[in-house]
């Protein structure tokens, strides 16, 4: 009896003495290390300090937090084992029509002549609508036509693009009021941005929604035997996923003073990227929001500091693409030491 | 430590086939094997016994090649060799069949067995003519009735192991591992096995056996050895042994009782079931299940017993037939309701429908209980499942360092107490366990069986399935056997026997029922 005991016990401790370092906490450190790199290619390239200028920084989170909106419900699709491409051309048709809500009456082109001035919650609500509903057909075809996610938001993402053009045959929905444009003003979408990803932390932490995202991810069918509703979940999930690209068109156009169909165009890889670098693993049951938010954050620093040391867009498009294999490689290389681990 | 007896000895004189010496192996923070040794006689099978994480797999990995070792040697008929990867060990005369399988689903049995080594014609295409007498004549050696060309998708598990095993005998290897190749077949087909194996001893090959079965043991085995935490224990002549001497080494202390069934006090009818069918699979089942009862399923792999039990949980609702709870009719469409209603299923294979690998063991401890009672609103009340799970963890004594450790870095054997604990949480009134041992060390075995009958002692019902006959003589207080979907016949616990299931299990004739 004491044999096995202590050997047991011997075993265990070996395991606890390996501490593990939460992914989040490296994914920021590697953040910290692109901004110190940038801080000193700037001093060497411009003679100049990247970090110590809160404009900079500000236009950067800035750029960051419409595709962080998305990169949030990207990341709950992502833990429950699925993909969603729709997001970006989402954002461009809800932010057609929260455009073509928003409209002041002293515009004579406007889109709905009789629908102008209205108050800021129309527009909104409308967006967020059109937005769910999109969402909303994706899990459909996902969850009943059993269509894998990476067709069903495929087809979402080449429709919803035709559907932003059509809708005013590819015109700019412009002369937005102020009341509406106010939601895009300052550091608005930074505050929006932030209080949607500590909405869905907590969401994905402390309640039964989330349990069941990563339980789907990690084992749909298990899920299914604990008394899961599979179905219905996926389709709140990618409901949900859409909301959030429906929010982020109206942060968008808010921000512009226009609703352009050409909006959002890629966004939808950006948020992947996001959710990726930030620890969320492609295989499902795996992923935090404080991880997407760093991993947004990285391709801002990236961004922002590529322009700083005035590397020509090209070039910072060929280096983002790096990184992105780069997150999944080690993605990959997670998954199998875990595997391992498990074996 | 137990002192460690190689006791060479036994084997004067004896001619190895293979001799592991010295070997260590470390994973990123756990010790898997340390300074093991192993010896295998030419001509004879070799059980290799230990509860799970006692560094069978791992060391059998080693030998064919799929982990390198961190130290120690490995000796083919007396020459030291090299091992790289799995190729290695293969083109050096050993072959391994694995506990999992490895078959491509959507190509023909000939295609797997002789994969990257099919039969070439003149133009360098393979020579499908040549392949399929090729594997015709590997079948009959084998005694296997197969059909080269069907395509392994359409396979029952035990047809895939069988492939699997016809595969490593068509390597002709020196030294054959079996790791549980019988985990998945019923009696009649590894009687098969068996055979099979006491050919390939006739022809001087060494063939290493894991198994947690100790029948398989007395059965088959020549020698046997013992590991336990990583560490070789003991080695010696199966004639030597007795099953209680090597469960004492298996575990480092005696495990008294393997089935403590008490008589309890067996109440009122819970589940009554009526002329259940699900179409093409079974059909007419009908049968009661008392408070405080065992019903136990016996009946061979694919005889349907699964599917009742996911009927039953509403996986698959049954095509007809009728289901009563407390003499109340129900319909059951989905697990949720079967829930709500009282029952509760653990599923035969714990990695497909179990466990949710990635994520913690408290996770998925309480994965099925979030509603009533542990949740406010939408928000999970995590307080009390934390003491909740933390109690259950207690009462299985899972050996985990913390609640928040993957589930996936468990053993077997804890890994099927935390299962049950997701399933006792949920207070059942009927409790259906499929397998509820499979896989299972010998010690987590009997605390499992002492739980079940803990909680029929508590008016719980309980259906139990389970491949192993000691297991359901064992616990069962009335068997019901099926063959082919159909029920042949109800057992009560002082008349059944191996022999009278075994009897029902292979006849279609259905002999005059004995329901209560």
């Amino acid at each position: 009896m004491n044999n096995t005991m202590e050997t047991t016990d011997r075993l265990e401790v070996i395991k606890k003495r390996k501490k593990k370092i939460p992914t989040e906490i490296s994914i920021f450190l590697v953040l910290v290390g692109i901004a110190i790199l940038f801080e000193i290619l700037g001093w060497i390239v411009r003679g100049d300090s990247f970090l110590m200028n809160p404009q900079r920084l500000l236009i950067m989170i800035l750029q960051m937090s419409i595709i962080g909106i998305i990169a949030i419900g990207v990341t709950q699709v992502i833990i429950t084992g699925g993909i969603d491409l729709s997001s970006g051309s989402v954002l461009a048709l809800t932010a057609m029509v929260t455009a073509s809500f928003a409209q002041q009456s002293d515009y004579l082109r406007a889109v709905y002549p009789a629908l102008t001035d209205l108050p800021w919650v129309v527009p909104l609500l409308a967006g967020l609508l059109i937005g769910a509903l999109a969402g909303l057909v994706n899990g459909a075809l996902i969850a009943f036509a059993m269509i894998p996610p990476f067709i069903a938001t495929l087809g979402m993402m080449v429709s919803a693009r035709g559907m932003a053009r059509a809708y005013t045959d590819g015109q700019p929905v412009s002369m937005l009021t102020d009341q509406f444009t106010w939601i895009g003003s300052g550091a608005n979408p930074v505050i929006i941005f932030l209080a949607v990803a500590v909405l869905f932390h907590i969401a994905l932490k402390y309640t039964r929604y989330g349990k069941y995202t990563y339980a789907i991810g990690a084992n749909p069918q298990a899920a299914r035997v604990s008394g899961i509703n599979v179905r219905r979940h996926l389709i709140m999930v990618y409901a949900i996923a859409g909301l959030l690209a429906g929010l982020a068109g109206v942060v968008a156009s808010a921000r512009a003073g226009t609703g352009q169909a050409g909006m959002g165009l890629m966004y939808e890889l950006d948020a992947i990227a996001a959710a990726v670098i930030g620890g969320t693993s492609l295989a499902g049951g795996v992923g935090r929001i404080a991880g997407t938010v760093i991993g947004a954050l990285i391709l801002g620093v990236m961004l922002s500091g590529f322009t700083f040391l005035g590397v020509d867009a090209y070039y910072q498009d060929i280096v983002k693409g790096a990184i992105i294999v780069a997150a999944v490689v080690i993605d990959q290389y997670r998954q199998r030491r875990r595997l391992k681990a498990a074996a | 430590m137990a002192t460690v007896t190689a006791e060479d000895t036994t084997y004067d004189n004896a001619d190895f086939i293979l001799e592991v010496a010295d070997v260590r192996k470390a994973f990123p923070g756990v010790v898997a094997l340390d300074n093991v040794q192993l010896k295998i006689r030419a001509g004879t099978v070799h059980a290799l016994m230990g509860e799970n994480g006692a560094g069978k797999s791992t060391l059998m990995k080693i030998i064919a090649g799929v982990y390198i070792p961190d130290q120690g040697e490995i000796r083919l008929k007396g020459k030291p060799l090299q091992l790289h990867g799995p190729l290695d060990a293969l083109k050096a005369g050993i072959a391994m069949i694995h506990q999992e399988l490895n078959l491509m689903p959507y190509m023909s049995i000939a295609e797997n067995i002789w994969i990257r080594r099919e039969p070439l014609n003149a133009f360098g295409m393979v020579n499908h003519d040549k392949m399929h007498r090729m594997t015709e004549s590997l079948f009959e050696r084998l005694g296997i009735e197969m059909d080269p060309e069907t395509q392994v998708r359409h396979l029952t598990v035990a047809g895939r192991q069988m492939i699997e095993i016809a595969k490593a005998v068509s390597y002709e290897s020196d030294v054959l591992i079996m790791d549980e190749p019988t985990s998945s077949l019923a009696d009649r087909e590894v009687e098969h096995l068996f055979r099979i194996i006491n050919d390939l001893r006739s022809q001087g090959k060494g063939i290493i056996y894991i198994t947690h079965k100790m029948d398989e043991v007395f059965e088959i085995a020549d020698d046997i050895s013992i590991f336990r935490d990583g560490q070789f224990i003991h080695s010696a002549a199966a004639s030597d042994m007795t099953s209680n001497e090597i469960i004492k080494l298996m575990v480092g202390r005696e495990v008294t009782q393997m089935f403590p069934k008490e008589e309890v006090p067996i109440g009122d009818v819970v589940l009554s079931v009526e002329d259940l069918c699900l179409e093409g699979v079974f059909s007419d089942i009908s049968f009661d299940v008392r408070a405080g009862e065992i019903l136990g399923l016996a009946g061979l792999v694919g005889s349907g017993r699964t599917n009742i039990a996911e009927t039953l949980f509403g996986v698959t609702p049954p095509t007809s037939g009728r289901i009563a709870i407390d003499g109340k009719e129900e319909i059951i469409s989905s697990p949720h309701q079967a829930m709500l209603r009282g029952l509760a299923l653990l599923t035969e294979d714990r990695k497909e429908t179990g466990l949710f690998l990635g994520l913690s063991v408290e996770e998925n401890m309480e994965m099925a209980v979030l509603r009533d009672g542990y949740t406010r609103g939408t928000f999970v009340d995590q307080s009390r499942l934390d003491q909740e799970c933390d109690l259950m963890k207690e009462r299985l004594s899972v050996k985990t360092p913390s609640m928040d450790e993957r589930i996936g870095n468990l053993s077997g054997g804890n890994q099927q107490k935390v299962l049950i604990g997701r399933w006792l949480m949920t207070k059942p009134r009927i409790l259906i366990l499929d397998e509820p041992t499979r896989g299972v060390d010998v010690g987590a075995k009997a605390e499992i069986h002492k739980l079940i009958t803990e909680l029929v002692k508590q008016g719980v019902a309980v259906i139990m399935i389970s491949s192993e006959l000691p297991e359901v003589l064992g616990m069962s207080d009335r068997i019901m056997v099926m063959h082919q979907g159909r029920v042949t016949g109800f057992l009560g616990r002082r008349e059944a026997n191996q022999v009278n299931i075994m009897e029902l299990a292979s006849s279609p004739v259905a002999p005059p029922a004995v329901n209560a």
